[in-house]
């Protein structure tokens, strides 16, 4: 089956990056357009009229929209390497409501540690060590959420991993020191091609958080 | 296949009439445990210590949470009888993006309407039906959201129909002026039969929302 596969992305995003590493992962080669935010291409809004977001595969000429339908979407797809999902419908379902956890958990908590200040910036910084602390203990012994191979979950969260030190720069706390296990784990991730090769470096996104709070007037 | 079903349930929620009316489609027997919402029962907090909400299906003693993650967990291992996501990735991947929209945005919306007042709820007002012509854009001239059948998106979105009066009442708006099409689809889905012996009366809704409403608006 001939595939021409493009993904519409912006570097910094975590949920861009899932797709980069879900693409990567199965070895698939495809086109990335990165689109300035502030700019929008007509093929983005285009591609997704209702959201006007990124990430979105285009596959074949047809849009998918949203990262971990995305990512469903490509291990649909492309079933015969490296499956992220286990086959087993329990182990699905467990595998598709931690991956939902961390969508309702994690960006709007972390957003506000680096986007605010005070109280605020408090509050945001102990729901995000208590999410993270529930994760780790999803984790566990296993070295991956998705047990001896990583899988949809571990998909999920490490992109976040990308914007830790600016969690920590902005929020003035240590994330290994609160959550050594999430830390080891994330480390193992970044051991595979797939994940280090989607990942931006953590201090270009600091410094791209910097500017964007600037250009913003967030500061 | 078959084995032990309970699903830990509440009358009005939404979320747990998209499982009892995915168990109807398949034809499961079941045992519905009504939770008292106020004083969460231990088997709850058991079985969905993350979330402790319902809907909680527990197949053969195993819990699996969040409604949409429930329904194709039933697709999934009922699979011989009444589909409910298409077989092709790509129409899979429309539907679960759709189901998504109605949690993200008609849901969050509708929230609005009846938990708010004043200028939260003119917004909430708007932002809902905008959303609801939205999906009536996506349904198009189809008798279904999944095409000849009722679908997925159909089960996702069809249980908010029975909050539809307390809508208009507490809201002051009138949804079939707006998204006539909606209204159309609704009685569509309303002539199966799963459908309307799963949804509660949208008069006994109402009264219940009347009451919920004092929690979160003071008039």
């Amino acid at each position: 089956m001939a595939h021409e596969v493009v993904l519409l992305d912006f570097w910094p995003s975590m949920f861009g990056m899932r797709v980069r590493v879900a693409l990567a992962e199965k070895g698939i080669k495809y086109e990335y357009k990165e689109e300035d935010l502030r700019n929008k291409s007509p093929l983005l809004l285009k591609m997704n009229p209702i959201h006007k977001k990124i990430p979105v595969l285009i596959h074949n000429g047809k849009p998918v929209c949203e990262s971990l339908v995305i990512v469903q979407y490509i291990d649909e797809v492309w079933k015969d390497k490296n499956p992220f999902l286990p086959s087993d419908p329990y182990h699905k379902a467990h595998s598709r409501f931690w991956a939902d956890f961390i969508e309702q958990k994690v960006y709007d908590t972390a957003r506000k540690i680096w986007a605010t200040k005070g109280e605020e910036q408090e509050v945001a910084k102990k729901e995000f060590i208590e999410t993270f602390k529930i994760l780790e203990g999803e984790l566990g012994e296993k070295p991956f959420f998705g047990g001896e191979t990583f899988g949809f979950v571990d998909i999920a969260l490490i992109t976040f991993y990308s914007w830790f030190y600016t969690y920590e720069t902005f929020g003035n706390f240590s994330i290994e020191a609160e959550c050594p296990k999430i830390i080891a784990w994330a480390k193992r991730c970044m051991q595979k091609e797939s994940v280090a090769n989607s990942l931006p470096d953590q201090k270009k996104i600091y410094e791209f958080t910097v500017w964007m709070k600037k250009y913003f007037g967030m500061d | 296949m078959a084995g032990e079903v309970v699903l830990l349930d509440f009358w009005s929620s939404m979320f747990a009439m998209r499982v009892r009316l995915a168990l109807a489609e398949k034809g499961i027997k079941y045992e519905s445990k009504e939770q008292d919402l106020s004083n969460k029962s231990p088997l709850l907090l058991e079985m969905n210590p993350i979330n402790k909400q319902v809907p909680v299906l527990i197949h053969n003693g195993k819990p699996v949470c969040e409604s949409l993650i429930i329904v194709q967990y039933i697709d999934e291992v009922w699979n011989d009888k009444s589909p409910l996501l298409p077989s092709d990735p790509y129409q899979r991947a429309q539907a679960r993006f759709w189901a998504d929209f109605v949690d993200k945005k008609v849901s969050v919306a509708a929230k609005n309407v009846w938990s708010t007042k004043g200028e939260e709820q003119e917004a909430g007002k708007k932002e809902f039906l905008e959303t609801l012509k939205i999906m009536e854009g996506e349904l198009g001239d189809k008798p279904y959201f999944g095409g000849e059948t009722f679908g997925y998106v159909d089960l996702s979105l069809i249980t908010f129909y029975s909050w539809f009066h307390a809508y208009e009442v507490l809201g002051n708006i009138n949804i079939e002026a707006e998204c006539p099409k909606i209204i159309a689809w609704a009685k569509r889905c309303m002539q199966k039969e799963a459908v309307a012996k799963t949804l509660p009366d949208q008069k006994k809704v109402y009264e219940f929302v009347v009451q919920l409403r004092k929690m979160f608006v003071s008039e």
